[in-house]
Order: structure tokens, then C-alpha cells, then sequence
């Protein structure tokens, strides 16, 4: 379960940044992402799925979250 | 000779590869790629910051370096003590230049080495007591000191000292900032964790101190500095650019910089960071923890200098925007005149580089400014997010090597033939006893500035005298020399 920090690139896009594995990716698509709640199963770029409980609020990026790897 | 192609190269590196034993064959082999600028994810070519294989030559620094060496160690109002043996800090001492103003043992501090000097009976019974001791001289004998940060080599961690308590103790003493730093030489595969345990320990000990303090005041135009050493003057030759603008530096971090500075730092409103290695970490934390934003720029050769005052200039309002146009026109006559200098003389010469965590990728536009190329070049202790952002900078088929060994770099030289080679003082000797021509790329040579428009005249002369040197053309013997006649007999036919 690392610690993964989101933030927003230039382009309005979301990354996916694990410090301790020097990881920077982009966010392909996440499973809720309205008004009320952010979460659930996210897509990287690179392929990858990882998962976090659903938030409700939103969060504010950039911010630090915990996050399961999806096959696990 | 021309550009390699593709397949020329990696015929290279697969030659180069031959002598290494099997299995060392295989870990280098992820090390050493072919610049292909289609790829996204440098991770698909290119394997870094993995642990540098036994026996080979490779010229990593420690951990400590990274902390003590580069990021805290400018830090000039504050004592950084070399906790641990005499040599680390000893044998380091003022190698980077990172200049300063100040009275050197009155206010600042940056030449000095201090040193707890650990003995035998020290790693044996512990030197806590010796730090502590330490400290109070360190007060007594320069009460100007702004804080202390304790830099540990690698029997402090051995032996298990606890530093956090004794800095705790004496700065509730003393009442100013002692920062223990476990910067241990053996943590991580290079100086590259250094840099993050110094920023770790920034964040831990420095970066709240001013928190609710609401005494500092403001503008819209604060920013800060991150990531650039002062080297040579490095620093103050880009930071009259961004005050040219009108924008206000706060903070340097670190070359020149303060402690106060540091801990102004999250009210500015806009954080630049030069160096993204070695500062990323704590340039993320303030955006997290108190919304200030931050940039990666280049202030490398003109045509990077206008990028990055735009783009800077993009996140303040129109006066701001209008003040980077200014600026940039101000100094057109100035490096339009150098590039008509020097490009002539420098026009399609070759270079390979291979230097810490920026100018690998950053220099590379100040070069093309010059009418050069950049064939090859490679990281001592880079990430990948660091090959991430240098792939689109390299052209097709170029070299890429990361944490190249001894024997990978000669073979690559004498195979490319560049004209020129920009790396480190230990790698220096080598190539200018095979006759290329060298420039040191971590401390400019004892030159310097080379950031900004004024750092660019500086760059293209350094470069200029370095490969136009008369001296190359006396690498033979008079003995050794054709007759004669005969050379251009020689030259005729061929
Ligand atoms: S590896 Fe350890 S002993 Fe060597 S310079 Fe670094 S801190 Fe000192």
C-alpha cells in the first residue's frame, strides 16, 4: 500500500507520483470522479490499476493518499 | 565524422558490452540505450538508480555527499558538521564552489569544514557526548551561527548513535535550529538519496518553523529559487533575470542561500526549481502542504532563457509578462553578438556529456546555440523521471549511459570521437591525456557563471578556448610527426 502523491500537471491532468519507487505517471481514467466522490479503481497510462476507497468530498490536489495495487 | 546510425549504435554498445562476464553483460546492457524520441516512459529503454555493479569503475558519490555535499552545505549562515571520521568532509571541502558573500567564520560558514574527528574510543564508547561537546564550541566560538545540521557519515548509523536527541537537547539550549541528518554513506545506491534525506530532513526541522508567523510581508511577486547551487555564480546570474522582471526572489536554495530564506520559502508564491533531482521532494511537499506551486526551468543558453522567463512569466499577471518580453530583448544585441562570435568557431562540433542530475539534459540547448551537437549523454545518479525529460531533448540514435563505468566511457569516446567531452575532474585526465578536448561540467572548471545571458558569454568562450586550444594539435611527439613534405602528401591522398 504505498503512499501515492497526486497532483496536477500543466495540462489539467492528474499524476500519479510514488516517491520511493521514482514513479511519476499519468491518471488514465478513474471509476468515480463527480462532485461528491473521487476513488475507486484508477487506471495509469502505463497500464497499471490501482485502487482507493472512494472519497467523499473530493479531495484537494495535490495531496498524498494510500493506495492498494489493483491485483491484489 | 557523421552522426551513427540507429543500428550503428547499438552495434556499439553491443561491442562495448563483449568483455564483461555474463551476468555483468546482462545488468549493463539495461543501462546503455539508443535515444528513440517516439517513447514515452524512459522506463522502456533505460534502467537507473540501481545499485553500481562490484568491480566496475564508477564515479556515484555517498549519500552524505549528496546531503552535506550539495544541498545543506551552501547553506551559509549555518555550521554543517561532518559527524563521523575527518576525511568525508575534509577531502570535499569548498570542491563545489558554491560562492557566497559574507565574512567566511564571522557570518557564513560555507568554506569550513567542521568535523567531530571521530577516534577509535569514539566508535566505541560513543560519540554523543563529543557531539554535544562539539556544538558548544561551535557557539562559543561563532556566535553568528544561525542553526546547526548534524551530517552523519557512515559510523554513525554503524554504531547506532542517537543524534535526534542530543540535537533536540542542545537547540532547546541554545534556541536555534539543530537539524540531525542520518545522511549515512551507505543508504541508497548514490548521493541521489542524499538528496532526498536532506530534504526530508528540511521538511522535518526547517520548512514549518515561520508557520502562523504572518510577520514576513508578502507581494504577488515572491518567488523562490530551488535547486540552484550557485556554482561559479550560477545563481545571481539568474536571479537578476527574474528581478529584471520584477519578480521578488525570497529564497535560494541553496547556493547562497540562508536559513531564514529556507524557512520563508512557503509564502512565496511561486517555487523554480532548477535542479529537479535534487529538490523535487521538497518543492512537492510545499505544494501539498501550502499550495505553492512549482515549475522546472533552464537558464542554459538563450534560446532555453526565453522559454523559461515566459513561462515563468505565465503565472503572474501582464506587467510581469510584458517585463519578460523586456528582458529578453534587453539582452538580444548581447548574445546575438556572441552566438555570431563564437557559432563560426564551434559551428557542428560533437560533444558528449555525462554529469550529475541536470546538465545532462539542461545544457544540452546552450550547446545548440552554438551550432553544436550533443551525441551522447548519461546521468551518474539519475531516476527515471530524469531520463523521462531527457529523451525529447536528444536527438534520434544519440547515446544514452547511465552510471557508465570507466571502461564503457573510453570505448564510447574512441568510437564516437566527440570533440568535445563535458564530465568530472575524475574523468578530466583521462580524455585530455587521449588528446579531447575536456570541459569539468560539475564545477565549471573553475569558471563560471554559466546560467543566464551572462553565464551563456562565459559558457561559449569556456567552450571556444577548450576546443579550439592550440594544445591539441601538439598531442604527438616532434619526433613522432611525418617529415616534412610528407604530411601533406598524406593529407593529398587521402
Ligand atoms: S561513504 Fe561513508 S565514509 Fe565514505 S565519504 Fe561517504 S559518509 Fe564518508
Amino acid at each position: 500500500m504505498p503512499n501515492v502523491m497526486i497532483r496536477k500537471n500543466d495540462a489539467g491532468a492528474l499524476l500519479f507520483y510514488v516517491a520511493k519507487k521514482d514513479m511519476e505517471e499519468t491518471i488514465a481514467s478513474v471509476e468515480m470522479d463527480t462532485a461528491e466522490t473521487w476513488g475507486g479503481e484508477v487506471e495509469l497510462t502505463d497500464g497499471s490499476r490501482w485502487y482507493i476507497d472512494p472519497i467523499s468530498p473530493p479531495p484537494a490536489f495535490p495531496t498524498t493518499l494510500r493506495f492498494k495495487r489493483g491485483d491484489e | 565524422m557523421t552522426a551513427l546510425t540507429r543500428e550503428e549504435t547499438q552495434a556499439l554498445i553491443q561491442e562495448v558490452l563483449e568483455v564483461y562476464p555474463d551476468k555483468a553483460k546482462k545488468d549493463r546492457a539495461k543501462h546503455l540505450a539508443v535515444n528513440d524520441q517516439s517513447i514515452e516512459q524512459s522506463k522502456k529503454c533505460i534502467t537507473s538508480n540501481r545499485k553500481s555493479l562490484p568491480g566496475v569503475m564508477t564515479v556515484r558519490g555517498c549519500a552524505y555527499a549528496g546531503s552535506k555535499g550539495v544541498v545543506w552545505g551552501p547553506i551559509k549562515d549555518m555550521v554543517h558538521i561532518s559527524h563521523g571520521p575527518v576525511g568525508c568532509g575534509q577531502y570535499s571541502r569548498a570542491g563545489r564552489r558554491n560562492y557566497y558573500v559574507g565574512h567566511t567564520g564571522v557570518n557564513t560558514f560555507g568554506t569550513m569544514n567542521f568535523t567531530s574527528d571521530f577516534q577509535e574510543k569514539d566508535i566505541v564508547f560513543g560519540g554523543d557526548k563529543k557531539l554535544a561537546k562539539l556544538i558548544d564550541e561551535i557557539e562559543q566560538l561563532f556566535p553568528l551561527v544561525k542553526g546547526i545540521s548534524v551530517q552523519s557519515e557512515c559510523p554513525i548509523g554503524l554504531i547506532g548513535d542517537d543524534i535526534e536527541a542530543v540535537s533536540k537537547k542542545k537547540a532547546k539550549e541554545l534556541e536555534k535550529p539543530i537539524v540531525p541528518v542520518r545522511c549515512e554513506g551507505f543508504r541508497g545506491v548514490s548521493q541521489s538519496l542524499g538528496h532526498h534525506i536532506a530534504n526530508d530532513a528540511i521538511r522535518d526541522w526547517v520548512i514549518g518553523n515561520r508557520d502562523g508567523d504572518e510577520s514576513f510581508a508578502t507581494t504577488p511577486y515572491d518567488v523562490a529559487v530551488i535547486g540552484d547551487y550557485n556554482i561559479g555564480g550560477d545563481a545571481w546570474a539568474s536571479r537578476i533575470l527574474l528581478e529584471e522582471m520584477g519578480l521578488r526572489v525570497v529564497a535560494q536554495w541553496s547556493g547562497d542561500g540562508t536559513l531564514s530564506e529556507m524557512e520563508l520559502t512557503p509564502k512565496v508564491k511561486l517555487n523554480l526549481i532548477h535542479c529537479y533531482r535534487s529538490m523535487n521532494y521538497i518543492s512537492r511537499f510545499m505544494e501539498e502542504k501550502y499550495g505553492v506551486p512549482w515549475m522546472e526551468y533552464n537558464f542554459f543558453g538563450p534560446t532555453k532563457i526565453a522559454e523559461s522567463l515566459r513561462k515563468i512569466a505565465a503565472f503572474f499577471d501582464e506587467t510581469i509578462q510584458a517585463n519578460a518580453e523586456k528582458v529578453i530583448a534587453k539582452y538580444e544585441a548581447e548574445y546575438q553578438a556572441i552566438v555570431a562570435k563564437y557559432r563560426p568557431r564551434l559551428e557542428g562540433k560533437r560533444v558528449m556529456l555525462y554529469v550529475g542530475g541536470l546538465r545532462p539534459r539542461h545544457v544540452i540547448g546552450a550547446y545548440e546555440d552554438l551550432g553544436m551537437e550533443v551525441v551522447g549523454t548519461g546521468y551518474e545518479f539519475a531516476h527515471n523521471d530524469d531520463y523521462d525529460r531527457t529523451i525529447k531533448e536528444m536527438g534520434n540514435a544519440t547515446l544514452l549511459y547511465d552510471d557508465v563505468t570507466g571502461y564503457e566511457f573510453e570505448e564510447f569516446v574512441k568510437k564516437v570521437k566527440p570533440d568535445l567531452i563535458g564530465s568530472g575532474i575524475k574523468e578530466k585526465y583521462i580524455f585530455q591525456k587521449m588528446g579531447v578536448p575536456f570541459r569539468q561540467m560539475h564545477s565549471w572548471d573553475y569558471s563560471g557563471p554559466y546560467h543566464g545571458y551572462d553565464g551563456f558569454a562565459i559558457f561559449a568562450r569556456d567552450m571556444d578556448m577548450t576546443i579550439n586550444n592550440p594544445c591539441w594539435k601538439s598531442m604527438q611527439a616532434p619526433w613522432q610527426k611525418p617529415a616534412e613534405g610528407e604530411a601533406e602528401k598524406i593529407a593529398a591522398s587521402a
